[in-house]
């Protein structure tokens, strides 16, 4: 028993330690092995399949190996192969779990001054930084939009909001009271609140962040108090969960709630640039993507989607970082960009990348992710916050008591902070 | 010459016993050595996926370790049990894991010996219907779990179904979307999936049933429900035993449907002990904490199995 109970000890002892520095791995030799989530995926992946193949024939040196796994379980991996320290010498990694992640020592800070294309160019919100360094570097950005239609808009006499003038909070309201009261359709507005995990706080964060409130004190990063429970998140609250009881919206949206849009169930869709490709081909000059609504404190998007790093742990980080630097080539931003429907990062890329140039029909979600990205809170505290927020949101909307909701998702947050000593701040 | 004879007839004779203890001493070794290179493989699969897991799970309840750190895990006592007994959540969970579990065991163990009696019949096509019954146990839960999630919309199947049979004066609710109809909906669709495996189980107990005490009790001309009463239950008294402990286990291990279907809301309404485990280990990174709750939740079954064990046993 007690060889047992050593055992178990010197396992707990080397699961918790988190990757350290003792482990090295992620590379034999000059083979170096890159993990990637885009198992699923395959526009996406092509393009990874296409810079490896490049880079592999570029130079005699270094021989990337690809292992792709689903999204879904992506993260999981991740995290278990840390523990184990068999974390590949690259991979990607969620915008917003890079600080998680570099502060639990499974990223190494990168240099990626000898790319083509400098990390300057880039839009702010796909670099990944912790601390004043650089962790991880992303090919693009994704944005949240309003998706309607011209026609629709015009029949019940809602006016046409624009990138300098977008809707304030009681013209977006009055618009779905018309489309409700008009009765064509069967919501008015569809948030896609049928997704769980992470679009929550990707896609409903940033309303709360518009009327004034916040997931967490930006200045200290130590607390939520304030924030995430003040006047104007409680103000938020009640307008969200006022959408499902005034009937605007549903509570939990189907599983496709693009496809409603499409099919004309819904009048007004909150959805993200991805979706652009498919309203256009369906509508054509029809459709209108819409700024965010301007809910008092300007308009607000989340900002940072999937980006790329090398592992602490990797054993051959000149390799690492020449792949890397290998990949900063405006035409594979291009090539990301036009494979996924996604913002180019560079205003390089974007010119060259279709609908997205200047005067492009998808141009607006570039000037969008320019204007309007939040990232969201730069701590390692992260992951934690937006089961929270997510969780809290949801019950918000089931009907829970706003201000009560909120209260105890601060002190969860709070606690959370206080017992885990993160180190904070971009 | 007897007395030199004498040994050199029985020197063999006397040498033998120990021989032929060695000799089986030899067998037995190696017999043993065999049985431990056997089992071997079956004790380390067992160290490594049960063993010492359950013993990471006791150790860490008692620390602060997380998923992601780089700090290394400390020894906090019994913090973890005091947040836990602080902890809302948790008592939401324990409550809707009772309700489920009190609601799912009489029914989902009744309907499957219902089943098992019906399909046991000596009639034709029983096989199909057996196959019929069996079919959802097969299916994956994570499957059934998203198909059931469509069936339950506002404007899906099950509420077609409703507005039809009545025509059209019920409209049923927004199923999963409702904090009074969340939980019964997963009660009823985890029913229908797992009945079938029960049925069997109920089905092999039926037919260790003697075909003599049948026909004994048709000559003394008793009903059916006599027969049943009388023959058929007591017959199935280990057989209930078993359906009992396990369908109680499985009933306080739901997770998968809660996980697919509601994500534990609306309003906490069908978070249950293994889902906040689970969702407070990896989404929220708390390994301390997620064991502390994992270990409060083994003593809470082991707590029920013993209670079952001990009303269930053997009356002398």
């Amino acid at each position: 028993m007690s060889s047992i109970a050593a055992l178990a000890a010197a396992t707990l002892v080397a699961g918790c330690g988190g990757a350290g520095s003792t482990g090295s791995s992620g590379a034999d030799g000059n083979t170096l092995t890159l993990w990637t989530h885009n198992a699923g995926n395959a526009a996406e992946y092509g393009v990874v399949k296409q810079i490896v193949k490049d880079f592999n024939a570029s130079q005699s040196t270094y021989k990337v190996k690809i292992q792709a796994f689903p999204q879904g379980s992506y993260n999981d991996s991740v995290v278990a192969a840390a523990s184990a320290r068999k974390l590949p010498c690259i991979l990607d990694v969620d915008g917003p779990n890079v600080p998680n992640w570099a502060w639990g020592g499974y990223l190494a800070p990168l240099d990626l001054s000898k790319g083509q294309v400098p990390v300057k160019s880039q839009l702010p919100s796909t670099v990944g930084t912790y601390q004043d360094k650089t962790y991880a570097s992303g090919f693009y950005d994704v944005a949240l939009t309003l998706y309607s239609r011209k026609s629709v808009l015009k029949k019940y006499g809602i006016r046409v909001p624009t990138l300098d003038k977008p809707w304030t909070k009681t013209e977006f309201t009055d618009a779905l009271a018309k489309i409700k009261a008009g009765g064509k359709f069967t919501n008015a507005l569809d948030l896609g609140t049928g997704d769980p995990g992470e679009w929550w706080p990707y896609a409903y964060s940033p309303m709360l962040q518009s009327f004034g409130g916040d997931l967490i004190d930006r200045s200290t990063y130590k607390t939520a108090e304030g924030e995430l429970n003040g006047d104007k998140a409680v103000e938020w609250g009640k307008w969200f969960r006022s959408l499902v009881t005034k009937g605007y919206a549903p509570q939990k949206s189907s599983k496709s709630p693009g496809d409603d849009f499409r099919n004309g169930k819904t009048a007004i869709q909150w959805d993200g640039s991805w979706s652009g490709q498919a309203n256009v081909d369906k509508f054509g000059s029809d459709l209108v993507i819409l700024p965010p609504v301007d809910f008092g404190n300007g308009p607000k998007i989340g900002g940072a989607s999937w980006q790329w790093g090398m592992s602490s742990t990797c054993s051959n980080k000149e390799g690492a970082q020449a792949y890397l630097n290998f990949s900063r080539q405006t035409k594979y931003f291009v090539d990301f960009a036009k494979a996924t429907g996604t913002i180019p990062a560079t205003d390089a890329a974007a010119q060259q990348a279709k609908g997205y140039e200047t005067g492009g029909q998808f141009n607006v979600f570039l000037k969008e992710a320019q204007k309007f990205a939040v990232v969201r809170p730069v701590t390692p505290a992260y992951p934690y916050i937006s089961t929270v927020f997510s969780k809290t949101a949801m019950d918000i909307l089931a009907g829970a008591d706003v201000k009560g909701a909120l209260d105890q998702a601060v002190s969860q947050i709070d606690n959370n902070l206080s017992t885990s000593n993160y180190s904070a701040g971009s | 010459m007897a007395t030199t004879l004498t040994p050199l007839s029985t020197r063999p004779a006397a040498d033998a016993p120990p021989t032929r203890r060695a000799a089986r001493g030899r067998a037995r070794r190696r017999e043993s050595l065999a049985a431990l290179g056997m089992v071997s493989p079956a004790v380390f699969l067992l160290l490594l996926f049960f063993v010492i897991p359950v013993v990471l799970a006791f150790a860490l309840a008692f620390t602060n370790a997380r998923l992601v750190s780089p700090v290394p895990a400390q020894f906090t006592g019994l913090q973890n049990f005091r947040t836990l007994l602080d902890d809302p959540l948790f008592y939401k969970s324990l409550r809707n894991t009772f309700y489920f579990a009190a609601v799912v065991v009489p029914l989902q163990g009744g309907l499957a010996l219902v089943l098992a009696l019906l399909v046991n019949a000596k009639v034709k096509g029983v096989n199909f219907f057996r196959t019929v019954y069996f079919i959802p146990v097969v299916t994956s839960m994570v499957v059934v779990s998203i198909l059931w999630t469509f069936m339950y919309q506002k404007t899906g199947l099950v509420n077609e179904l409703i507005s039809h049979l009545t025509l059209g004066l019920v409209h049923g609710p927004d199923w999963l979307n409702n904090p009074s109809t969340s939980m019964p909906a997963i009660i009823l669709m985890s029913v229908w999936q797992g009945v079938g495996f029960h049925m069997i189980i109920w089905l092999a107990g039926l037919q260790t049933i003697p075909q003599d005490l049948y026909e004994a009790a048709d000559i003394d001309g008793a009903t059916r429900w006599v027969r049943f009463r009388y023959v058929t239950w007591p017959g199935l008294r280990t057989t209930r035993t078993f359906v009992l402990i396990t369908i109680t286990i499985a009933a306080f291990s739901l997770f998968a449907q809660v996980s697919v279907m509601t994500q534990g809301g609306p309003l906490d309404s069908t978070t249950t002990v293994v889902y906040q485990a689970v969702q407070t280990g990896y989404a929220q990174q708390q390994t301390g904490y997620a064991s502390a709750i994992s270990l409060a939740f083994f003593v809470l079954v082991l707590a029920v199995s013993l209670v079952q064990r001990f009303l269930t046993r053997e009356k002398d």
